[in-house]
C-alpha cells in the first residue's frame, strides 16, 4: 500500500528512461556474441559530504555562504586591512569561536556518517561467484549481476531481483521496518519457471534504468535448450535494499547497486524550513539601517567639522605622513568603513551563536520529557529539527491524518451485521461459554441470520484477506512471541478462545501478519467460527470447528486505495467463489440492489454513533467455470504487461468485481487515545483542526464527532460530490450555488469576532466538509478568475468554520490544501500530523510537521518531530510550544535591545571626540561583552524560563493564543528599541554630566577617558542583567547562578584585566576600575542610573494587570 | 540528491545524526527535575503593593543622600581664572599673541585676582583646557606603554603608534608619541599679597597628584631611577618640549618619566573640556587658612599655544570634599529621582488602595 502511495507521490515524472540489461552472473547470453560488459557503479554508498582533504575548504565555503558569518568575515577583513578603531581580535575571535564550533559540529556528524556509511558498505555479504560462496564486503558487490545469497535476518545489500527462495512457495517475506517502519511480512515472489540450478542459469533482465519511482518492471530472458522463454518482473520481485529477509534463505540477482538503488534515490534532501523568528531578519535590516546611517551620520559630520580651522590637525595632533599622503574620497571610504566597525556590535555574532544554542539545547527539553515516553513502544518524542521549537508555540492550523493519527491502527473486531441482524462482539472479560456461533463470541442481539449466512459470512471473512500466518519456530518461547506480537501490534491476544487446548495452544504461537492492521481484526473476528490455519502453496487452509477445510487461492485482487476493495478468487472442492470487502461507498454499487437497504442501516447508524468505528461491506460471487476462465485469462494477460499494468489490472478487477451479493458488513473501533481531549484542547487554544483523510465521508464525520470536532450543535455544511450532484444543473453551478451560500452563513452573517477573542461558545459553529473531488473542482476551475474567486470564498469559508473535514483526499491534495492555507492572508503557522507514508507530502509542506507513533520510519526522517501518541500533541504545543516561542521571543528582543544601548554611547562619543572613531569602552570589554558578561544570563532564561508554570499551561488552553507571532512583531520590537535608546542615552549622559568634572576621587585626582568608558559600561552590565531579572518570572538555581554569577565575573574579570597580574601592568586600563569603586561619586552614580534605567520597566511592571505564574483566568 | 542520503538510518539503526535526542529514544527519559523542567523556583511577581515600600524606601533614601550632595557641593569653594588671552583687556593677550615655537625667552604674564572667601582645607589647584582634544583616537593611542614601563628595547624603538612622533633625526625619542609631545608646560606660581603689599608665594606641592599605581607601577624609569642622564642616552626629547625628560625635576623620584605632571598628562581626558590637576596647597596649620580671603597673583609662563585651534586655558582653585570636586549634577540628580520615587510611592499608595484587592501573594514558591 505503500509502495502505491509512494509511487503516486513520487511518480510525477512518468518518463521511462531506456532500460538497462542485467547479465545474471555475468553469463553472457548465448545469442549476444559482442558481449561487453555494461558499466553500472558499484554498490559503495556514500552518505558523508567530507573527506579530510576536502572538509576545511568545502566546510568553510559553506559556512561563509551564510549571510551572517560573511558579513562578520567581512567586518573582520575591513578591520585587517583598514586602520580601525578597535583590533581585529574584537570581531575576529567571535567569529572565530563560532566558525570552530560550527565545523567541530559537522565534522563530528560527518564522522558518525562515515561511520554509518562503513557499517553499510562493510557490511558482509554472500556472493555466488562460479559455483562457489564468497563472503564479500558489501562494497565489493562490484558490479550489476552479480548473485547474491541472503539469508534470514540479513538486509538485502542493494535492489535485488528474487531468483530462488528456499520457501517451497517460492515466496519470501520481508520487513521494511528501516524504511518506512511498516513492521508487518510483505510477500515478494521468486521468478517464475526459473531452474532450481542457478549455477547453469544462464539469463538476461531487462529493467528501467535508476530511478527513485518505486514501482518496477522488468522482464527476464532465460536462455535454456534454445528456448528463449520471457519471464515479467514486476514490484514483487524486486527487493529493495535496506529490507529485511525474515523466514527464508534465498538468492538473488543484483539489478541497482549502490548509489543508484531505488532507496539512494528515494532519498530527497529535506527542504530547509525556517522559522518565523527568522522575521529576525527584519529587524536585522532596521539595525543594519541604523548602523550604516550612524556610520554616514559620523562621517560627515567628521568632515563638517575637520573643515573649520585647527581641528583637522591641530599642532598637538599630527598626522603621518601617510595619512597626508591618502586621497580624501579613499580617507572618507576608510573613514565610513572604520565607523562602521566601530559600531558594528549592534549586530552581535553573538546573537546567530545563542539562538542556534538555544534551539539545540532546548529541544533536549521534548526528548527528556517524560510525558511523551509511550511505555507500549518504549519510544520518547523526537527531535529532528530543533529550528522550529518556538513554530510550536504559533501554530493555527493543525491538519491532521485521520487514519492512524486520530484513529488507531491497532483495531478491535467490535460488531458484525449479517443479513440485516445485528451481532456484537462479546466483551472480553465476559465468560465464553463454549464453541459455537451463536452463542459464542459474536452474539445474537435480536434475531439472528440463516446459520448459512453467518457462515458464508465468517468464511468470506476468513478468506478474502493478504494475512500470513507466522508460526514460531520455537513453541516454548510462545510466551515470549506473544509479547512480541503485542509489541508489534500484530499480535492476537492469547487469551484463551475457547478451543480445544491442542489448539489453543497452538493459536498461541501464532502470529498474523497483514499489510493492514484492520484486516488482523477480521480475521481475528472470524475466528469465532473459523480459523485461518495459512496459506500454503496457493492453499488456504481453514478450521471450521474442528474439520480442516482447504480453498485454493487462485487470484488475488489487491487491495487499492482508488477502489477501496479487495478480493479474492478461491476455490473449493465445489466450487469457485469470489469474497469481496471494501468500503460501503464502493461495495454497494456492485452489489444487488435489494441488499443493499438493510446493510446500509447498519453502516449509517455506526457511522453517526459518534464512536468511529470503521465499516467494511463483505459480498461474494459464486463464479461459473465459464467467468472465472475469463477472469483467469485477463488477469493474466494485465499483469503480464510492461506498459499500463496497473490500469489495464484494474479493468480486469472492475470487469470481475460486479454482480456480487452482499452478506454484511463489520465494525472496527479503534479511536486513539485521548483524541477527543487533545483536539478540544487545540480547539480550546484557538487553532482551527482540519481533518484530512483519504477515507470516505462517513467514517470521516464519525471519527470527527467521536474526536468532538463536530459537536451536535455544529452545523454541518457540506460540499461533496453527493450536495453536487443535482439532476437538473451542472456540477459547476451548484458549487457557485453552495459556495455562496455557505459563505453567506458562515462569514457574513456571523458576528464580527472581536480581536483576540476566541468566541466559540457565542456563535453558531459550522463544520466543513468537502471531499477531493469537490476540492479539486475549486482548484483546479476552469476559468482563472472564477478559480481564485472560489479558492478565496472556500478559504473565508473554512477559516469561519470550527472544523474542516475534507475526506477522500489524495496525498498531494492535502499538501495542497496545506499549502493554500499557508500562503492565505496572514500566512498562519501551520502544522500537519500524520503517521504514515501518505502524510509525507503534507508534513513537508506545513511549517511544522509531526509524525505520530511507530509507524512509517520514512516519515519519521521527514518530519520535524515525532511523537508516540496523537495525546502528546496537547503538551508539545500548549506548553513547550508556548514556552519556547515566549523565550525566543524574549531572547531576541532582548538580543537587540542590550547591543543597542551598548553601542549607543559609543556612537554619543563621537560627537565629544571629534569623530575620529576613538571607542568608549576598552578593547576587552567590547569583545567580552556579548561574549561573556551578558551572554548566559540570557541563554539560561530563554531555557528555563516559564512565565507561567506547565500544568496551568496545560489546563488553560486559552493561554496559549499569542496571536499572530505577536511577540515579535514591530510593536514589542518599538519598544524594546526605544528601551534601548533611552538607556543609552541615559548612560552616556549620566555620566557626561558627572564628567562635567573630573576629579571624582577625594584626593583630587581626576579620571580620564578610560574611566568614563569604565562606569558607562558597569551601568551597562548591571542594567542589562538587571532588566532581565526584572523580566525573569521563574527564578530556579541556575538562573540565580547565572545572573549573580555574571556580574560577579564582571567585576571580577574587570579587577583581573585592571592588573591584578604583573605583566597586565602596561595595560591601559590598568587599576581603573579599582580607581573607579575607590570614588563615592562614582558609586553613586552607578547606583542612580542602574535605578533610574530600571524605573520605567519596574513601574510597567506593576501597572500591567498582574498575573501570576499559578494564576488562573 | 546523494548527499544529504543518510545511510545509517538505512541500515534499521534508529539515530539521527546531531541532535543528541534520538539515542533517548526507546529508553524512558530520567525522571529529574531539570530535564522535566520541574526545578524548584522562586517565582516573584511585582505588583503595587510589593513595590510600594521599595518607592518609599528608595525616596527616603535618596533624597537626604541628594540634599546631601549637594550641601557638600555647594560647600566646596572653587575659583576659575581665565588666562587664555584672547582679549586684549587680559594680561596674557600679549603672550599669546607672540608666541612662537622657536623663541628662546619664555613670555610669562600675571593675573590678579581677588578671593572673597578663605579656602580652609587643603587647596588643588587644576589646570583646564578647552576644546583640546585629548580623546582623539589618533592622540590617545599615540604612545608607547611599554617604553613608559621602562622597557629599554622599547626606549630606543619606540612604538609605530607613537608616529610621527617616533623618531627625530633617526634617533627615537623619549617619551614618545603626541601626548608625551604636546604636555602642558605652563608654569603656574601663586603669590598671596599681603594687605600690605608684599607678594608671599604659595607653596605648591607636586607630589600626590597622579594616580599611586601609575607612579609606581605603570611609569618605570628605564634602568630604575639612578642617573636618568645615561639611561636616556641615545634617545632625543620631545620635538616641543624645551628640557629633555630627565631634565622634569631635579627630585629623582618626580623625574624622567615618573614625574607626576607628565604622568598625569598621560592619562587622556574624556572630553575635549577637562581639567587636570596641578598643584596641590597643602594646608599648614589648623590655625590659619589655607588661602585667606585677599588678593593674589598667578604668575603664568605661557608656554602652551592654543589659539590655533581656539581653545582656552584656565587655572581652578578648588577644596575637595569627598566626592571629589564640586559638581551639582549628583545632588540635584539625588532629590529629582528620590522625589518621584517618593511620588510614584504616593500614586502607588493610592491605586493600591482604591482598587488594591486584585493583587496576589507577592511570593509563591512551587
Amino acid at each position: 500500500m505503500l509502495r502505491r502511495r509512494l509511487n503516486r507521490l513520487l511518480g510525477g515524472d512518468e518518463r521511462r528512461v531506456d532500460s538497462r540489461t542485467v547479465y545474471v552472473g555475468h553469463r553472457s547470453s548465448p545469442d549476444s556474441e559482442g558481449f561487453i560488459p555494461p558499466k553500472f557503479c558499484d554498490n559503495r554508498i556514500v552518505s558523508s559530504k567530507y573527506t579530510v582533504w576536502n572538509f576545511l575548504p568545502k566546510n568553510l565555503f559553506e559556512q561563509f555562504r551564510r549571510i551572517a558569518n560573511f558579513y562578520f568575515l567581512i567586518i573582520f577583513l575591513v578591520q585587517v586591512i583598514v586602520d580601525t578603531p578597535t583590533s581585529p581580535v574584537t570581531s575576529g575571535l567571535p567569529l572565530f569561536f563560532v566558525i570552530t564550533v560550527t565545523a567541530i559540529k559537522q565534522g563530528y556528524e560527518d564522522w558518525l556518517r562515515h561511520k554509518a556509511d562503513n557499517e553499510v558498505n562493510k557490511y558482509l555479504v554472500t556472493v555466488l561467484e562460479d559455483g562457489q560462496r564468497i563472503r564479500k564486503e558489501s562494497e565489493k558487490i562490484k558490479q550489476v549481476g552479480d548473485v547474491v545469497e541472503v539469508e534470514e535476518d540479513e538486509t538485502f545489500p542493494c535492489d535485488l531481483i528474487l531468483l530462488q527462495s528456499s520457501r517451497d512457495d517460492d515466496t519470501c517475506f520481508v520487513t521494511t521496518a528501516s524504511l518506512d517502519g511498516e513492521s508487518n511480512h510483505k510477500t515478494h515472489y521468486t521468478v517464475p519457471d526459473t531452474e532450481k540450478d542457478l549455477e547453469s542459469l544462464s539469463a538476461t533482465i531487462e529493467c528501467e534504468q535508476p530511478q527513485p519511482d518505486l514501482y518496477f518492471v522488468g522482464r527476464m530472458h532465460i536462455y535454456k535448450n534454445n528456448q528463449e522463454p520471457i519471464v515479467s518482473l514486476g514490484p514483487e520481485n524486486l527487493l529493495l535494499k535496506g529490507a529485511t529477509l525474515k523466514n527464508t534463505q534465498k538468492i538473488c540477482v543484483a539489478v541497482y547497486t549502490g548509489m543508484e538503488t531505488k532507496m539512494a534515490l528515494n532519498y530527497q534532501g529535506k527542504s530547509q524550513k525556517r522559522s518565523v523568528v527568522e522575521s529576525i531578519n527584519a529587524f536585522l535590516l532596521v539595525y543594519l539601517c541604523i548602523l550604516v546611517s550612524k556610520a554616514l551620520v559620523c562621517t560627515t559630520l567628521k568632515y563638517v567639522w575637520q573643515g573649520k580651522p585647527g581641528q583637522d590637525e591641530p599642532w598637538y595632533n599630527e598626522k603621518t605622513q601617510r595619512e597626508k599622503d591618502t586621497n580624501l574620497y579613499l580617507k572618507m571610504f576608510t573613514d565610513f568603513l572604520s565607523f562602521m566597525v566601530l559600531f558594528n556590535f549592534i549586530i552581535p555574532v553573538s546573537m546567530y551563536v545563542t539562538v542556534e544554542m538555544q534551539k539545540f539545547l532546548g529541544s533536549f527539553f521534548i526528548t527528556w520529557d517524560k510525558d511523551f515516553f509511550d511505555n507500549e513502544i518504549k519510544e520518547g518524542a523526537l527531535v529532528n529539527t530543533s529550528d522550529l521549537n518556538e513554530e510550536l508555540g504559533q501554530v493555527e492550523y493543525v491538519f491532521t491524518d485521520k487514519t492512524g493519527t486520530l484513529t488507531q491502527n491497532n483495531m478491535e473486531f467490535i460488531e458484525c451485521c449479517i443479513d440485516g441482524f445485528q451481532y456484537k462482539h462479546r466483551d472480553a472479560s465476559s465468560e465464553l461459554d463454549g464453541f459455537c456461533v451463536t452463542d459464542g463470541p459474536v452474539s445474537k442481539l435480536q434475531q439472528k441470520a440463516g446459520r448459512e449466512k453467518e457462515e458464508l459470512f465468517l468464511r468470506a471473512l476468513c478468506l478474502c484477506h493478504t494475512v500470513q500466518v507466522k508460526e514460531s519456530t520455537e513453541p516454548c518461547l510462545d510466551q515470549v512471541d506473544g509479547l512480541n506480537n503485542q509489541v508489534d501490534g500484530l499480535g492476537i491476544d492469547g487469551d484463551g478462545l475457547g478451543i480445544d487446548g491442542a489448539l489453543s495452544h497452538l493459536e498461541e504461537q501464532r502470529g498474523f501478519i497483514a499489510s493492514s492492521p484492520d484486516e488482523i481484526a477480521l480475521v481475528k473476528g472470524a475466528m469465532y467460527g473459523f480459523t485461518f490455519l495459512g496459506l500454503e502453496s496457493k492453499t488456504m487452509k481453514i478450521l471450521n470447528r474442528n474439520n480442516d477445510v482447504e480453498y485454493e487461492l487462485l487470484h488475488v485482487l489487491n487491495f487499492d486505495p482508488v477502489r477501496r476493495r479487495m478480493s479474492v478468487i478461491v476455490r473449493s472442492s465445489s466450487d469457485t467463489l469470489l469474497f469481496c470487502k471494501g468500503a460501503d461507498s464502493s461495495i454497494f454499487p456492485r452489489v444487488r440492489q435489494e441488499e443493499v437497504e438493510r446493510i446500509r442501516l447498519h453502516v449509517e447508524r455506526n457511522a453517526t454513533l459518534q464512536e468511529g468505528y470503521r465499516t467494511l461491506c463483505v459480498a461474494y460471487k459464486l463464479l461459473s467455470a465459464g467467468e472465472y476462465a475469463q477472469a483467469d485469462a485477463g488477469l493474466r494477460e494485465a499483469r503480464l504487461a510492461l506498459q499500463d499494468r496497473e490500469e489495464k489490472l484494474m479493468a480486469v478487477y472492475n470487469q470481475v468485481e460486479t454482480g456480487m451479493s452482499l452478506i454484511g458488513a463489520t465494525a472496527v473501533e479503534d479511536l486513539q487515545e485521548e483524541a477527543a481531549e487533545t483536539m478540544e484542547a487545540l480547539q480550546g487554544a484557538g487553532m482551527k483542526v482540519w481533518v484530512l483523510t483519504g477515507d470516505k465521508m462517513e467514517t470521516a464525520k464519525s471519527t470527527c464527532y467521536a474526536c468532538r470536532l463536530f459537536q451536535k450543535s455544529t452545523e454541518l455544511l457540506e460540499l461533496t460530490v453527493r450536495t453536487l450532484d443535482d439532476e437538473n444543473r451542472r456540477r459547476e453551478e451548484k458549487l457557485h450555488d453552495l459556495l455562496l451560500d455557505y459563505h453567506k452563513k458562515a462569514v457574513q452573517d456571523a458576528p464580527p469576532v472581536k480581536e483576540g477573542v476566541t468566541s466559540w461558545s457565542s456563535s453558531q459553529d459550522y463544520g466543513f466538509i468537502v471531499d477531493g473531488a469537490s476540492l479539486s473542482m475549486i482548484l483546479n476551475s476552469s476559468s482563472d478568475s472564477s478559480n481564485s474567486r472560489y479558492k478565496n470564498l472556500f478559504l473565508q469559508i473554512c477559516q469561519n468554520c470550527t472544523a474542516v473535514l475534507c475526506c477522500r483526499m489524495a496525498p498531494l491534495q492535502k499538501a495542497q490544501i496545506v499549502k493554500m492555507v499557508k500562503n492565505s492572508k496572514g500566512s498562519p503557522i501551520t502544522l500537519s500530523i500524520g503517521d504514515g507514508a501518505n502524510d509525507v507530502s503534507m508534513i513537508l509542506e506545513a511549517h511544522v510537521g509531526i509524525i505520530k507513533g511507530k509507524e512509517g520510519r520514512q516519515a519519521v526522517r521527514n518530519s520535524d518531530y515525532a511523537i508516540p501518541k496523537l495525546k502528546h500533541l496537547k503538551k508539545l504545543l500548549l506548553a513547550h510550544g508556548h514556552l519556547y516561542y515566549v523565550r525566543i521571543a524574549h531572547l531576541v528582543q532582548y538580543f537587540f535591545y542590550k547591543n543597542l544601548c551598548f553601542i549607543l554611547p559609543q556612537f554619543l562619543y563621537q560627537f565629544f571626540c571629534g569623530y575620529s572613531q576613538q571607542p568608549l569602552y576598552d578593547a576587552a570589554y567590547l569583545t567580552m561583552y556579548n561574549i561573556c558578561f551578558t551572554s548566559m544570563p540570557i541563554l539560561a532564561y530563554s531555557l528555563l524560563e516559564q512565565h507561567i508554570c506547565i500544568e496551568v499551561l496545560l489546563d488553560n488552553a486559552t493561554l496559549y493564543e499569542i496571536a499572530k507571532n505577536a511577540m515579535l512583531r514591530w510593536r514589542p520590537f518599538l519598544y524594546w528599541t526605544v528601551l534601548g535608546l533611552f538607556h543609552g542615552l541615559l548612560f552616556f549622559f549620566g555620566v557626561w554630566y558627572l564628567f562635567y568634572n573630573p576629579a571624582l576621587q577625594d584626593n583630587g585626582q581626576v579620571f580620564g577617558n578610560w574611566s568614563y568608558g569604565t562606569i558607562v559600561f558597569t551601568v551597562l552590565v548591571f542594567t542589562v542583567t538587571l532588566k532581565l531579572a526584572l523580566d525573569t518570572r521563574h527564578w530556579t538555581w541556575i538562573n540565580h547562578f547565572v545572573i549573580w554569577g555574571s556580574l560577579a565575573f564582571y567585576v571580577f574579570f574587570s579587577f583581573f584585566w585592571g592588573g591584578i597580574i604583573p605583566f597586565l601592568s602596561q595595560q591601559r586600563l590598568y587599576f581603573v576600575f579599582a580607581n573607579m569603586l575607590s570614588s563615592v561619586s562614582a558609586w553613586l552614580v552607578i547606583i542612580l542610573l542602574i535605578l533610574l534605567s530600571l524605573l520605567p520597566e519596574i513601574l510597567l511592571v506593576v501597572f500591567r494587570k498582574p498575573r501570576g505564574p499559578h494564576s488562573r483566568q | 540528491m546523494a548527499s544529504g542520503y543518510n545511510a545509517k538510518e538505512e541500515d534499521g539503526h534508529i539515530g539521527v545524526v546531531g541532535l543528541g535526542g534520538a539515542s533517548l529514544r526507546g529508553r524512558k527519559p530520567e525522571n529529574t527535575a531539570f530535564k522535566q523542567q520541574r526545578l524548584p523556583a522562586w517565582q516573584p511577581i511585582l505588583t503595587a503593593g510589593s513595590v510600594l515600600p521599595a518607592f518609599f524606601i528608595i525616596g527616603l533614601i535618596f533624597i537626604p543622600i541628594g540634599i546631601g550632595l549637594y550641601v557638600t557641593s555647594n560647600n566646596i569653594r572653587e575659583f576659575e581664572i581665565d588666562y587664555t588671552g584672547v582679549e586684549v583687556s587680559s594680561p596674557c593677550y600679549n603672550c599669546a599673541q607672540n608666541f612662537s615655537w622657536h623663541s628662546t625667552t619664555p613670555c610669562t604674564c600675571s593675573i590678579q585676582f581677588y578671593l572673597h572667601q578663605a579656602y580652609e582645607s587643603n587647596v588643588f589647584m587644576y589646570y583646564g583646557l578647552s576644546n583640546f582634544y585629548q580623546n582623539h583616537r589618533r592622540y590617545v593611542k599615540s604612545r608607547d606603554d611599554s617604553q613608559l614601563n621602562g622597557d629599554i628595547s622599547s626606549l630606543t624603538k619606540p612604538s609605530k603608534e607613537c608616529e610621527p612622533y617616533a623618531n627625530h633625526d633617526h634617533k627615537p625619542i623619549a617619551p614618545c608619541g603626541a601626548i608625551a609631545n604636546s604636555m602642558f608646560n605652563d608654569t603656574l606660581e601663586l603669590f598671596y599679597i599681603d594687605p600690605n603689599g608684599t607678594r608671599v608665594p604659595v607653596a605648591l606641592s607636586s607630589t600626590g597628584i597622579a594616580w599611586w599605581t601609575d607612579k609606581h607601577v605603570k611609569f618605570r624609569n628605564p634602568g630604575g631611577s639612578t642617573n636618568l642622564t645615561a639611561a636616556f642616552q641615545g634617545t632625543v626629547k620631545p620635538v616641543n618640549w624645551r628640557h629633555p625628560v630627565y631634565e622634569l625635576d631635579t627630585d629623582p623620584e618626580n623625574n624622567g618619566f615618573i614625574n607626576e605632571d607628565f604622568i598625569v598628562w598621560m592619562r587622556t581626558a574624556a572630553l575635549p573640556t577637562f581639567r587636570k590637576l596641578y598643584r596641590v596647597i597643602q594646608k599648614k596649620n589648623n590655625m590659619a587658612p589655607t588661602l585667606p580671603r585677599g588678593n593674589y597673583s598667578l604668575q603664568v609662563q605661557y608656554n602652551f599655544p592654543v589659539r590655533s585651534f581656539e581653545g582656552r586655558k584656565r587655572v581652578i582653585l578648588s577644596t575637595i570634599s569627598w566626592m571629589g570636586g564640586k559638581n551639582p549634577f549628583l545632588g540635584i540628580a539625588y532629590v529629582t529621582v528620590g522625589s518621584v520615587c517618593f511620588f510614584l510611592g504616593v500614586v502607588l499608595l493610592f491605586i493600591h488602595h482604591k482598587y488594591g484587592n486584585r493583587t496576589n501573594n507577592a511570593d509563591i514558591t512551587n
